[in-house]
């Protein structure tokens, strides 16, 4: 099953290495990450959407837990969660096809962004099922380039993640 | 305030830990760090000949004494040369700090002479490491290293530090810190008190249970209250290969060592138990055989200071974290409060049938007079001549198994050896850290032709240090464990397993400073042990024993099979 971890860490060098290589050195999935220093600057926030039977997981967040720079570990999957994630996505949209990626756009909630003659650039956020639809809806064939930011996760109600 | 260097605040912070001996080699990197130790005589230096001994001599160290080991290397190869030393003190969990050079900061990243990222080599073996970035962090930094390897689940720790943070003309304040406060690192203090109460009932309900302690017993000084939980409930109790020592080798109630080379009552006992407690034990894959087949019918308790060690490899009823020795208190003190007691009846009726196993195998070996010297004789002649009373360092392989099985060690810290990563060439340098420890004890370093010749450099070591360690070589003229898994797995295929062109192992004791006798008749084997351990009491002794090349270990559980499936011999099985 799919989880989404969530994890407070010591916001210094080295200490984002030491996750990614927890999850290489043991075999653990990731599909995505994210990573950014929160509002106290010494406190970085990592978002890490994995997949793996139960007991996978819960060696996760044990293995994370025992690192050093780790100061929290939250599975945010154990209860209700607000997920997002940005995608930008260049498309190729000519004749008819424009104005048909442009109402797809619209549908999805995404924002155009740029414009060339032939390319549109969406802007789109949501659960990373969104934006794997969105694609599908466009179509692979038309997709010039995408990228991802990767998952960012809160947990709904009076949880919180903090020192 | 004192203002000193980077290179003096290394030094007086280690003095300020209470460092004794600080095992290492000099080189470029840390030439500003040597010159501060040149200038004091507290911290002892031990110069190794090779990186990778300092850290297994300062691991030796560390298991003997319980305290922690430290080296100092210089960058580059330095630095990687401690790799495999590190890496088996992680596996065991042997608190070590280990500082290592680096080239000055402004030539990190750019492929400088003797530089590697030692802080991305050594990552996946470290509970933690740190870089120096600032000379006024030094002492912060060694003090957060010794706290973290000595506390909660012990382990290696890597300070690097790069050449200009040890400059001599500059000056920073000194203060070496107290106390060490660290919001992302606590560990747990105390095991759950509910969950010890629920492990006490389902222990004084147990009609076959069994102990199984493990090497988290010794590092977590939890000894005397294994023993006295042992005693008051009258089970068995069995160690693993790390745990040898934690409860009496010669008392009634041991049952041996388990697991792939365990005892067949030991074995027995595990896969027919209702009730297993493990404690400071991971149940790892040379313990279980197939997990999936593993103790069918037993409740399990497992107590650990690491969460991640419960319901890693095998599921636990009764999870209990924190540390073993307040745990097991605390469940001693829950059993005498209720009043709880074992079934008496099932007690005896488990004992009746763990004696019938007892008897059935009994570390059994065929011996004919005349034949070559049985490797497993040797070890029980090791253990009459030095009254059972010797720190036993060994190297990995048969040698270590037949140690394992017939030293019955009575006290924790006396079996000193690789479990988790089977490191051959440990043995040496670890005996030489048992030594500097205890300098007037007998230590043995029981190895074989192809382990001690991983680290034979350090025989030069111990002429320089005068270390008298009498090192027990049964020399089978082969890599017997290879050998063995070839005979029994590869059809008899002994691909590269056989050692030719061995040196005469006499002369090159001799040509190192020390004694050489070599042994190839049983009659002349205890004679020679009494010789080495009497009149060359001060003296390295290198006993060089041929013995049978074609034994085996056993038992040896079978492969894919549960805890009860094993060779006994070369012909019988379970």
């Amino acid at each position: 099953m799919r989880h989404i971890i969530s994890i407070l860490m010591e916001n210094e060098p080295g200490a984002l290495s030491r996750v990614i290589g927890l999850f290489s050195q043991r075999g653990y999935n990731i599909e995505s990450l994210s990573v950014a220093p929160t509002e106290d600057k010494t406190l970085s926030r990592l978002t890490l959407a994995t997949f793996g039977p139960d007991k996978v997981i819960e060696q996760i967040t044990k293995q994370l837990n025992k690192l050093i720079d780790v100061v929290k570990v939250m599975d945010l999957s154990e209860g209700a969660l607000i997920e997002r994630e940005l995608m930008l996505i260049k498309i190729k949209a000519h004749g008819d096809h424009r104005e048909e990626i442009k109402r797809s756009s619209d549908i999805f909630r995404g924002q155009i962004v740029d414009v060339t003659a032939s390319i549109y650039t969406v802007q789109l956020t949501g659960t990373s099922q969104k934006l794997d639809a969105f694609i599908d809806a466009v179509g692979h064939i038309n997709v010039l380039e995408v990228v991802r930011s990767g998952v960012s996760s809160i947990a709904r109600g009076e949880k919180v993640l903090a020192v | 305030m004192t203002k000193l260097s980077g290179a003096e605040m290394v030094i007086r912070s280690l003095q300020d830990e209470g460092v004794e001996y600080l095992f290492g080699y000099p080189g470029g990197a840390v030439l500003h760090i040597y010159d501060a130790l040149f200038q004091q005589d507290k911290v002892q230096h031990i110069l190794v000949r090779h990186e990778q001994a300092a850290a297994h001599a300062a691991d030796g160290y560390a298991r003997a004494t319980g305290r922690p080991g430290t080296c100092l290397v210089t960058s580059g190869p330095g630095a990687t040369n401690t790799i495999t030393g590190i890496a088996t003190a992680y596996m065991d969990s042997i608190p070590l700090v280990v500082i290592s050079g680096q080239v000055a900061s402004e030539f990190i990243g750019e492929d400088a002479f003797q530089e590697t990222d030692m802080i991305g080599c050594s990552r996946p073996i470290v509970k933690h490491s740190f870089l120096i970035k600032h000379p006024s962090e030094i002492p912060g930094a060694i003090k957060k290293a010794f706290h973290i390897a000595t506390t909660g689940r012990p382990g290696p720790v890597v300070v690097d530090i790069p050449k200009d943070m040890t400059a001599p003309n500059e000056q920073f304040e000194y203060k070496y810190p107290q106390t060490v406060k660290m919001r992302s690192y606590n560990p747990t203090a105390r095991g759950h008190a509910g969950q010890i109460k629920r492990a006490a009932d389902v222990l004084v309900k147990a009609k076959r249970p069994i102990i199984y302690a493990g090497g988290g017993v010794i590092q977590g000084n939890a000894c005397e209250q294994l023993r006295e939980l042992a005693r008051l409930l009258g089970y068995p109790v069995t160690n693993t290969l790390m745990g040898l020592g934690a409860f009496p080798g010669t008392d009634h109630q041991f049952v041996g060592m388990l697991g792939m080379h365990g005892t067949y009552e030991a074995n027995m006992i595990m896969h027919h138990a209702d009730v297993v407690i493990g404690l400071g034990a991971r149940f790892d894959d040379r313990v279980t055989n197939d997990t999936s087949k593993f103790c069918p019918s037993a409740k399990i308790i497992h107590v650990d200071i690491d969460p991640s060690s419960i319901s890693k490899t095998i599921d636990t009823n009764i999870p209990i974290v924190g540390p073993v020795d307040t745990v097991i208190s605390d469940l001693i003190g829950v059993i005498n409060d209720k009043h709880l007691k074992p079934d008496a009846a099932a007690l005896e009726a488990w004992w009746k049938q763990i004696e019938e196993w007892r008897q059935h195998h009994g570390l059994h070996f065929d011996e004919v007079e005349g034949e070559a010297i049985k490797p497993q004789r040797v070890i029980r002649a090791l253990h009459k001549v030095t009254r059972g009373q010797a720190y036993v360092t060994s190297d990995v392989g048969q040698h270590q198994m037949f140690a394992a099985q017939h030293y019955a060690f009575d006290e924790p810290r006396r079996w000193i050896n690789s479990g988790g990563l089977g490191t051959m060439g440990f043995g040496l340098p670890a005996a030489m850290g048992v030594q500097f420890a205890f300098p007037d004890a007998a230590v043995a370093c029981v190895t074989g032709e192809g382990s001690i010749q991983m680290c034979i450099q350090e025989l030069s070591t111990c002429l320089q240090y005068k270390l008298p360690i009498k090192i027990i070589n049964l020399n089978n003229q082969s890599l017997g464990m290879v050998r063995q898994w070839q005979d029994m797995q590869y059809g008899g295929r002994h691909s590269e397993s056989y050692m030719e062109s061995l040196p005469d192992f006499v002369k090159l004791a001799e040509a190192y400073g020390h004694i050489g006798i070599k042994v190839t008749d049983l009659k002349d084997l205890e004679p020679a042990l009494e010789e080495a351990f009497t009149r060359y009491k001060d003296r390295l002794v290198f006993l060089d024993i041929y013995v049978d090349r074609s034994e085996h270990v056993y038992p040896m559980h079978i492969k894919g099979g549960s805890m009860r499936d094993m060779w006994l011999s070369k012909t019988e099985r379970t």
